[in-house]
């Protein structure tokens, strides 16, 4: 299989706290992944050196074999765990502003997901409840063509309805050169649709494997592993 | 719907046992073409890939075959299904049996007990 991102005795300190401790990971194509760890154990730390939001202290990251920046911008599509969005914004803005900064953002496609979800193009986000806003910067998110869809805490926030939306829109928007990561503490919710779950605590990689072998192996779900793994 | 599907086995194994079934009890019928990879997944709620090797689970038994172009059918083999279908069944007793016989029952009074059920249902439906 063709890989997609590789990191290299990748860490990242904070002053003198250790976020990522030399984590070596390979992430292949056509996987949906799960990237799974408690609270503080590097997740999102991680998704941000792959969009390039903070720079490594040592080792290094590719994707599809380039540095983040400019280029890999254009490949991985990030939806961070906080909007960025401003609340004045309407929905047709949020459009205007994809289409204008990613070549591959298919706005046919998110138009087509917002009226199915009944969300109407002229609304400002200010008026709408939280799980609309999450739905539609997911919308906006899995409409880009990309090779890396970076989800961080995706379903947090949202009633188990909407959850169920969002899982379907990444089955549905899965492609086999593709690939999305996504980051949570919630396992149980998403774990039918994972290809592979990466454990990380303290910064450092637990364990990798697909979730079809785990089950398998510990006779238990991913689910219940983590919650023995990561007993507090 | 998303199917339902426990925290122990595989997923591709209970997805490959769900179609089984579904194929078994005639929501399918022999020669049925099923739907695609990527529907079925959508159904079940599960990953695309999951439900690809739960179909080529399905194939290495022989109940459903691919066509290279049309997709993937059911097996035209009625006989196929009717054993599959028997060893369902004797599994089924064979299950049923063993907690019987834990709770201390004798196969005769086993027997027995099953057909006195079977007249008290047979009232009922009169």
């Amino acid at each position: 299989m063709e890989t997609l991102m590789e990191c290299r005795q990748l860490s990242k300190h904070y002053g003198n706290k250790i976020a990522l401790d030399h984590i070596n990971l390979t992430i292949e194509r056509g996987r949906i992944i799960g990237l799974l760890g408690p609270n503080g154990s590097g997740k999102t730390t991680l998704i941000k050196l792959i969009n390039g939001i903070l720079t490594p202290t040592s080792g290094c990251l590719y994707i599809n074999g380039q540095i983040p920046g400019v280029e890999t911008k254009k490949a991985v599509s990030y939806l961070p765990e906080r909007t960025y969005f401003n609340s004045w914004m309407k929905v047709t803005d949020i459009l205007h502003f994809f289409s204008d900064f990613y070549v591959d953002f298919d706005s046919r496609r998110a138009l087509e997901m917002l009226h199915r979800l009944n969300i109407n193009e002229s609304d400002r986000l200010r008026t709408m409840s939280k799980g609309t806003k999450e739905k539609v910067q997911l919308i906006m998110v899995m409409s880009r063509d990309a090779d890396l869809y970076c989800l961080d805490e995706p379903i947090g926030g949202v009633d188990p309805a909407a959850r169920d939306y969002i899982l379907q829109t990444i089955i549905t928007n899965y492609r086999e050169n593709a690939t999305v990561l996504i980051s949570t503490h919630l396992i149980s919710d998403i774990e039918n649709v994972l290809d592979d779950a990466i454990f990380i605590q303290g910064g450092r990689i637990m364990l990798t494997g697909s979730v079809d072998d785990i089950r398998m192996r510990e006779g238990k779900s991913v689910d219940a592993l983590f919650r023995e793994v990561f007993r507090c | 719907m998303a199917w339902v599907l426990d925290d122990s086995r595989p997923i591709y194994l209970q997805l490959a046992n769900k179609i089984q079934s579904d194929i078994i009890s005639g929501v399918y019928r022999p020669g049925d073409k099923l739907p695609s990879v990527r529907d079925l997944a959508m159904d079940a709620a599960v990953n695309p890939n999951t439900m690809q090797k739960a179909l080529i689970e399905l194939e290495r038994s022989g109940l459903i075959y691919t066509q290279r172009t049309s997709g993937r059918f059911i097996s035209e083999d009625a006989q196929k299904v009717t054993i599959m279908k028997e060893n369902l069944a004797k599994e089924q007793i064979r299950l049923f049996l063993s907690n019987m016989q834990q709770l201390g029952f004798e196969n005769q009074e086993i027997l027995h007990f099953m057909e006195e059920t079977l007249k008290e249902e047979r009232r009922w439906k009169h």
